[in-house]
């Protein structure tokens, strides 16, 4: 089989894969940080029993982003020699400061965050948690920063060196303010917030359909739905800002995401569509001028279409198209949810019906789908390019690794991190069934319960 | 701050990044490698919960001695890992292994659970440190590079014997180094065993360590040319020597922290006479083409250099800082409660 596509996808998989995780502890951390400030602003045990159950699972979670993680790191070495080569001098930078200033803060206080409670002072607890939140906000940044280079490249130039030629920075600070940084940035993090604060909606939620630990319930609901709220609409600004990057800095992906093949002004913006890729056009339910007005404020902005694009430079339409429209979809729903849900939880009504918290059992899924979605529409509508505009995902390979080895290891992490995910949410699920005043799991009096 | 300097300054830092991660997760893998000796369900808890709040913090220093290689020495990280590219999966397999079933292993009674997760862990510390001295090896041997740089060997060039006599030192050198951390970790009569353990091991690396040194000297003259250039240099292995010689003495002594800086000390100072002899290679090449990759031309820019280096000036001291802060917390012997693992 072919190195270049074994190779693309053993990254998505792997990346898919830890990309489960980092939402969750970055979410969730935000939501321990407002917990513990809770039960330090009260001193309540019961806002105690609360932090540390959420700190349990937070656990759970992170040791599986950091299991996935460390692949990551080297996987740019294994399998994108070329690619290393060419941007090392660049790219290697945030990956580097990502350790340096993140995962070492994250894994440090994480130790006292788990262990520490009865070593160290609420004061002293409360501190950790903020810095393992913090740890975990600089390690997305390094690393989206570092997307964003390669999304939008600045700040370089190249250079011929006896091995061949390779990008060289001219500012680091023009690197890291690359044009889709910030955007991107922002977009990330509120997706990350939403999925940590759907998830302890969600439980919370289905401890009240069980009628079970009531305070841990209502106080996870409304601090999951105050954080929705701030974060959904964060979302959407954040999105459009990057739409308007994209459309300026990426317009083959700009054209992709939204099917726009003919170059012009008052361009629609469609809501729900299919692309016929055959007849260059896109069938669905469409709002005329609204894309121009959206990434131009006036119906005259002209929006490149992707027949004005060579053919080898254009990505998958069809599936960059779809992934797009469902995150957004999705950003849509949650935006309603989390501003419907607030407003009755506010007036009570949210905790009495059953079919409402339902909703909400189940809404966890969405962030998580709008998260996979965004970077798989992001990656994919890089195509071909790995450095837009700059290399190819084709000349990136690491040329002297054999197809069976990388089919072989694509193989390996496959069916290990399907196994993986099973014992996570095995685990997780037991977890979560335990509930807030698990009896210590190494208790024997605690075994029923457990198995 | 500026020319060849930065780059041997890099050399150094990357190295002791690399230092950083085996003295660390030296004596994680350790117990790691010992964890099944340990009979009874709480002692393998003992034992996981002794190195709990740590071994995380400790893997960080080989994920950023990674990030480091790759923004000051991008050619060399694209070399190594592409090249040795089996090795460094399985290598990565290890460290998934590890880390979920340190953390998961206590979570479900279940004694087949338990004993299943126990042995995923200490399986992969094993192989993990294993892998971690054969590659060290392949790097102090040479491996075949070509003129641009690339890798031109395959996986049985990598398991060569000298290559593997390295990857037994480590996991003996790990053993030990773990050993005498659990003598410090434990009490009453589970410390009295593991005490026991810690002689075995010392005298199962000396062995290893005087096999490696023979081998050494008989293969690689080249890693010793520096020394006998700058005399002054023997004071490393000097040092080493007394290091190691103190471990038992100190042990004797009761005094178990000693030992274990002492071990500690020694591990740094094998990697710092490592680190001279291969001066300035990263990369000793040995194939037809002559190349090796050196800490001069296989860098980033020197812009590049100078920019990471204020960073890690800026950073490092306080990753320092509040690393030994942890440690301090988390002294003394273990308890058992019920967050533990
Ligand atoms: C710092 C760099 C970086 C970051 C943060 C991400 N990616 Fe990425 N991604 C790449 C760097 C990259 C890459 C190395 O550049 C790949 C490999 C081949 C390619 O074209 O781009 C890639 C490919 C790639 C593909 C395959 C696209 C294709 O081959 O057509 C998918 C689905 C994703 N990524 C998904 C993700 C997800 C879910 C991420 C969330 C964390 C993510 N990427 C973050
Ligand atoms: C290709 C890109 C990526 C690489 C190379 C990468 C690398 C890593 C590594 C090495 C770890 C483990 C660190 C440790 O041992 O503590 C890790 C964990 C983590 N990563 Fe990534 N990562 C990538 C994508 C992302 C993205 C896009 C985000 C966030 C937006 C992210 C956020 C995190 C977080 C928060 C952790 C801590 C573990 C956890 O919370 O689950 N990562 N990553
Ligand atoms: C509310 C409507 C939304 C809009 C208008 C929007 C817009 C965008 C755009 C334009 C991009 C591409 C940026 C680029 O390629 O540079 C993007 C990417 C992304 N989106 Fe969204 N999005 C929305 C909702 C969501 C939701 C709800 C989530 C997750 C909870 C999400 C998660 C992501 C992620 C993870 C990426 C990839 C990272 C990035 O490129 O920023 N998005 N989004």
């Amino acid at each position: 089989m072919d190195l270049v596509l074994l190779s693309r996808l053993q990254f998505a998989i792997t990346i898919g894969f830890h990309y489960l995780y980092p939402p969750l502890s970055i979410g969730l951390g935000v939501a321990l940080v407002v917990m513990e400030a809770m039960y330090l602003k009260t001193r309540q045990p019961r806002y105690r029993e609360l932090s540390q159950f959420w700190v349990r699972i937070f656990g759970l979670i992170f040791a599986f982003g950091v299991g996935t993680g460390i692949v990551m790191e080297f996987e740019f070495g294994t399998n994108w020699a070329r690619y290393s080569r060419f941007v090392g001098d660049i790219f290697g930078g945030p990956l580097a400061a990502e350790g340096i200033f993140a995962f070492f803060l994250e894994s440090g206080f994480l130790a006292v965050l788990l262990f520490g409670w009865d070593r160290v002072g609420p004061r002293m607890h409360f501190f950790a948690t903020v810095m393992v939140c913090l740890g975990a906000h600089f390690s997305a940044v390094w690393i989206v920063v570092a997307n964003s280079w390669m999304q939008t490249p600045t700040a370089y130039r190249l250079v011929e060196t006896a091995q061949g030629t390779r990008a060289e920075i001219t500012s680091f600070w023009g690197m890291v303010m690359n044009p889709s940084s910030l955007d991107r940035l922002a977009h990330t993090i509120m997706g990350c917030w939403q999925a940590g604060a759907f998830f302890v909606v969600s439980v919370g939620a289905w401890y009240l359909l069980r009628d079970r630990h009531h305070f841990v319930a209502r106080t996870s609901i409304g601090v999951g739905l105050a954080i929705g709220m701030v974060a959904s609409l964060g979302q959407l600004a954040s999105g459009h800002g990057s739409a308007v990057t994209v459309a300026e800095h990426q317009p083959a992906k700009l054209a992709a995401f939204e099917g726009i093949y003919e170059t012009g002004a008052n361009a629609d913006l469609t809501i729900l569509g299919w692309v016929d890729e055959k007849n260059r056009t896109v069938h669905g339910i469409r709002v005329p001028g609204l894309l121009s007005v959206l990434i131009g404020g006036s119906r005259d902005t002209v929006v490149k279409g992707l027949n004005d694009i060579p053919v080898g430079d254009r990505p998958p339409v069809q599936a960059t198209f779809q992934l797009y429209h469902l995150m957004v979809a999705i950003g849509m729903t949650l935006i309603a949810l989390s501003w419907v849900g607030g407003l009755l939880a506010w007036r009570g009504v949210l905790y009495r019906s059953r079919t409402l918290l339902w909703v909400m059992v189940f809404a966890v899924l969405l962030p998580q789908m709008a998260n996979q979605l965004g970077w798989a529409a992001a990656e994919i509508g890089r195509q071909p390019w790995i450095v837009y505009g700059l290399m190819r995902t084709a000349e990136a390979v690491s040329p002297t690794v054999a197809p069976g080895q990388v089919l072989l290891s694509l193989i390996l992490f496959t069916v290990i991190y399907l196994a993986l995910f099973v014992v996570f949410f095995v685990l997780l699920d037991q977890k979560i069934k335990q509930g807030p005043h698990a009896a210590d799991p190494h208790d024997d009096a605690g075994h029923g319960e457990v198995a | 701050m500026d020319g060849p300097f930065l780059n041997v300054a890099w050399y150094a830092l990357v190295g002791a990044l690399l230092a950083g991660y085996a003295v660390l997760d030296g004596f994680d893998l350790g117990v790691g490698a010992l964890h099944l000796l340990a009979r009874r369900d709480t002692e393998r808890r003992v034992f996981l919960n002794a190195i709990g709040p740590f071994w995380d913090g400790n893997q960080v220093w080989l994920v950023t001695g990674g990030g480091a290689l790759f923004a000051a020495f991008p050619d060399v990280y694209a070399t190594v890992f592409s090249g040795f590219y089996t090795a460094f999966i399985l290598l990565l397999f290890m460290l998934i292994f590890r880390g979920v079933s340190i953390h998961v292993r206590s979570l479900r009674p279940g004694p087949r659970w338990r004993t299943a997760w126990d042995v995923a862990f200490s399986g992969s510390s094993v192989l993990g440190s294993f892998i971690i001295g054969v590659a060290m090896g392949n790097l102090a041997w040479g491996v075949p590079v070509a003129a641009d740089f690339s890798y031109r060997g395959n996986l049985l060039h990598q398991l060569h014997p000298y290559a593997l006599l390295t990857g037994f030192t480590v996991v003996a050198l790990f053993m030990m180094h773990g050993a005498i951390f659990l003598v410090m970790k434990t009490d009453g009569e589970l410390n009295a065993r593991v005490r026991g353990w810690v002689r075995p091991t010392i005298i199962a690396f000396v062995l290893m360590y005087v096999l490696q040194t023979m081998a050494t000297l008989l293969y690689l003259p080249r890693l010793a040319e520096p020394f006998r250039a700058h005399p002054w240099l023997f004071l490393a292995p000097l040092a080493s020597l007394l290091a190691i010689a103190n471990i038992p003495r100190e042990m004797h002594r009761g005094r178990e922290l000693a030992a274990f800086l002492s071990s500690s000390a020694a591990i740094l100072l094998l990697l710092l006479i490592l680190g001279l002899g291969m001066f300035p290679d990263l990369v000793h090449g040995n194939g037809p083409s002559g190349t090796s990759l050196t800490c001069f031309n296989a860098s980033s820019s020197p812009l590049t250099l100078r920019t990471m280096m204020i960073l890690a000036l800026i950073g490092m001291p306080l990753v320092v800082g509040y690393t030994f802060h942890i440690y301090r917390v988390f002294r003394g012997k273990v308890k058992l409660d019920a967050m533990s693992y």
